[in-house]
């Protein structure tokens, strides 16, 4: 008899969770387009965790969640590549990087 | 060409020529006083000239009685509707445009005199051009929305003339009364229009004519109504009781405008219309009924309340009104050539008496109570005379012009069976006879008064007095019943029948208007009867003729209560219902737009909150109500 039930499909699903909520709340309540993007990265990463685990758990005989996760990853990349420099850009024009005087959009 | 066929085709000018005239004096003419008074009065001239081609026209081509000579283009139509404009002559057209062409260029000839030295001289002349061309426009129309129009036309010269003296109050008083008044007699006139339209997609009178009878046999009710609706034109506009309340008040204008208005235009234009319509009454017997008992009742009151009134001039209207009772009544015992025998004499001594009741208060710069004046007769023995022979033609004394026409309406009342109404007109007839030589012996005749400084007027004043008062005398001569092919073979209705000489009618009037002037020299001449004595002898009925029946005072009490409340009312309507309605609109809009633009920050993370609270809801309605009705929510799926 194991001390601790084996690690199942359950728990990855709520560390999948929990990591999304903390990315949701990182997105949401920080002033800083930099913590923003990092924000985001760990609510990729939970869906991450949530694709392989279904792979594993699911459908152990196919890679599609594998695959999945690397598209995911290679996207994010670029996206925060993309994402960074758009914020030194507006730093350099704007000398603020909070989201809070980022309200052109109304406009 | 012959001129008298030349008339005939060319009639459209007769209206045509005094609205050029108005048209120049408007424009071109207006600081140049003596130009435009001739001009004025060369166009109406020639108008005239026309008139008396189109009679002679008439006179040599007897069918037209039955066939009116009609020309006419097409206005605008669209379908099921076609209106024209053009030309309607047959003899009761001709006698219109006669008379009112008469009378107008008269009235202009006087009015250089009349007019003499008023700062609005040019004005004035424009006006009655005007006025001249709207009425015989008016007579000439071949439908009834050409005449609905100069209808409209007529009643906006009498506004503008009766307010003339635009500077005092009562002047701009009554002239918005006769508006206002008119305007709501036009309503009625407009529905029956509608009614006519809708029900013979026509308004030419020659196709209405054909189509009436068998409607009339279909819908009796229907057409009863139509009659009665399209008669309240004339009660409004030819001072019909009870809308006669601004014919009296109409005097504020110049005196030359009241003859004109009481003669041959305004209020002759209901006369007229009625006349025109006769088809429509013809086959509605009660409308017609309505219309003879509307008129003598009119002819009634209205003597009723001329025998104490004090202004001449009102005197004068008061005795207009009841005349048009007169007329109105003739149409409608059936008897259209009696009605229109007593327009065109009428039209000749009331102008006649305005003119010279003008005259006279010109004379005394505007006293108006006959009881200020007396003895007007040594001074000014010309208008003191046609004055009498005026009185004497509305009296009904042979063989002055009134005699004969108003004869034949009592003729034709009784020959019909209105016996009634026949005793009612012979009451008038006397009342008639008593207040005008009340008049006339009051101002003209007896003691004279000190005060007053009377001067005959100049000779342009008295030549178309004169004219007029010829005709007052022996303009009757064609109508008389001896008279083999005289007015009742022109102007009828239908078969025409040589009326007899009835002794007992003519006898009866004749001592009715002997005793009614024998009366009043009696009272107010040899002074036998003391008439203040009389006045309070006669108490509570002298109160109701001189206060007019109080009828103004009822319709102020009527305004103040019932029209004012429900004005009010309705005010309350509009301001809290219906702009309550429009202001709640943009009220919403407005909050909605406050409420909304807080979706609209521009904060990135309000964003990603709205989208990401938008999934879970989706992800909710998922889970507990199944995947269609997410769909349905976000526009998805089917």
């Amino acid at each position: 008899m194991a001390l601790v039930a084996p690690v199942g499909l359950t728990h990855f699903l709520l560390l999948g969770t929990a990591l999304f909520c903390l990315g949701l709340y990182c997105v949401f309540i920080k002033r800083n387009a930099i913590a923003l993007l990092m924000g985001i990265e760990l609510m990729l990463n939970a869906v991450n965790i949530n694709l392989i685990a279904f792979n594993k758990f699911i459908a152990p005989a196919s890679y599609t969640g594998q695959v999945f996760s690397i598209f995911v990853i290679v996207v994010a990349a670029a996206e925060v590549a993309v994402g960074l420099a758009l914020v030194i850009s507006i730093y350099r024009d704007r000398a603020t990087t909070s989201v809070d005087d980022l309200d052109w959009l109304k406009w | 060409m012959d001129f008298a066929l030349f008339s005939l085709n060319n009639a459209w000018l007769i209206p045509l020529l005094p609205f050029v005239a108005f048209v120049l004096i408007a424009f071109a003419f207006k600081n140049m006083e003596k130009t435009a008074s001739t001009t004025a009065i060369l166009f109406c001239g020639a108008s005239f000239l026309l008139s008396l081609g189109v009679v002679a026209g008439i006179l040599q081509h007897p069918e037209l009685i039955e066939q009116p000579f009609i020309k006419e283009v097409r206005w605008f139509s669209m379908p099921g509707l076609s209106i024209t404009m053009g030309q309607y002559i047959d003899p009761i057209a001709a006698m219109m445009l006669f008379v009112v062409t008469l009378v107008a260029t008269m009235v202009m000839i006087y009015s250089t005199g009349y007019m003499q030295g008023d700062p609005g001289y040019t004005r004035f002349f424009a006006y009655l051009s005007l006025f001249a061309c709207s009425m015989l426009g008016l007579v000439i129309a071949t439908n009834l929305l050409q005449m609905f129009i100069f209808w409209e036309l007529v009643g906006l010269c009498s506004y503008l003339l009766i307010g003339y003296y635009y500077f005092k109050d009562s002047a701009r008083e009554a002239a918005k009364k006769a508006f206002m008044t008119t305007r709501i007699g036009d309503f009625g006139l407009l529905l029956g229009i509608m009614f006519l339209q809708i029900n013979f997609g026509t308004l030419e009178f020659t196709e209405l004519a054909d189509k009436l009878p068998a409607f009339a046999l279909a819908h009796p009710a229907l057409i009863t109504l139509i009659g009665i609706l399209v008669f309240i034109g004339p009660i409004g506009k030819s001072g019909q009781f009870p809308l006669h309340v601004w014919l009296p008040d109409a005097m504020e204008g110049p005196s030359p405008v009241s003859a004109l208005i009481h003669a041959a235009t305004m209020v002759v234009a209901g006369v007229y219309l009625v006349a025109r319509a006769f088809t429509l009454f013809h086959v509605a017997p009660e409308a017609q009924h309505f219309v003879a008992y509307i008129g003598g009742f009119t002819a009634f009151f209205a003597a009723s309340i001329a025998l104490t009134q004090r202004e001449m001039k009102r005197i004068l209207a008061y005795s207009t009104v009841s005349q048009l009772g007169y007329m109105m009544m003739a149409l409608g015992v059936g008897s259209l050539t009696a009605s229109m025998f007593h327009l065109m004499t009428h039209a000749f001594f009331k102008a006649l008496m305005f003119l010279a009741a003008g005259s006279a208060l010109h004379a005394l710069h505007g006293t108006a109570d006959i009881f200020e004046m007396g003895g007007l007769r040594k001074k000014m023995p010309w208008t003191a005379a046609f004055m009498v022979i005026g009185t004497l033609a509305i009296a009904g004394i042979p063989p002055f012009a009134g005699f004969w026409s108003k004869d034949e309406i009592l003729l034709m009342t009784k020959l019909h069976g209105f016996t009634d109404l026949y005793i009612l007109a012979s009451l008038t007839a006397f009342m008639t006879a008593f207040y005008m030589s009340r008049m006339v012996f009051v101002a003209f005749f007896g003691k004279e008064n000190p005060h007053n400084h009377p001067h005959e007027s100049p000779w342009n004043m008295i030549l178309p007095m004169g004219v007029l008062a010829a005709l007052a005398v022996v303009g009757g001569l064609v109508g008389t019943p001896w008279t083999e092919h005289g007015f009742g073979y022109w102007v009828r209705y239908g078969e025409y029948h040589h009326p007899h000489a009835d002794w007992s009618v003519m006898g009866g009037s004749v001592i009715l208007a002997v005793a009614g002037i024998g009366l009043a020299w009696a009272i107010y001449g040899a002074k036998l009867i003391d008439n203040e004595k009389l006045a309070s002898r006669a108490g509570i009925l002298y109160t109701l003729s001189y206060r007019k029946f109080f009828i103004d005072e009822i319709y102020q009490a009527i305004n103040k209560t019932l029209v004012a409340g429900t004005a009010r009312f309705l005010y309350w309507i509009d301001i809290h219902i219906v702009d309550g309605f429009i202001d709640g609109l943009a009220d919403g809009t407005g909050w909605a737009g406050r409420v909304l633009r807080r979706v609209q920050t521009g904060q990135l993370q309000h964003y990603a909150m709205i989208f990401f609270f938008t999934v879970v809801l989706v992800a909710v309605i998922m889970g507990l109500m199944g995947n269609n009705s997410a769909m349905a929510l976000i526009g998805g799926g089917k």
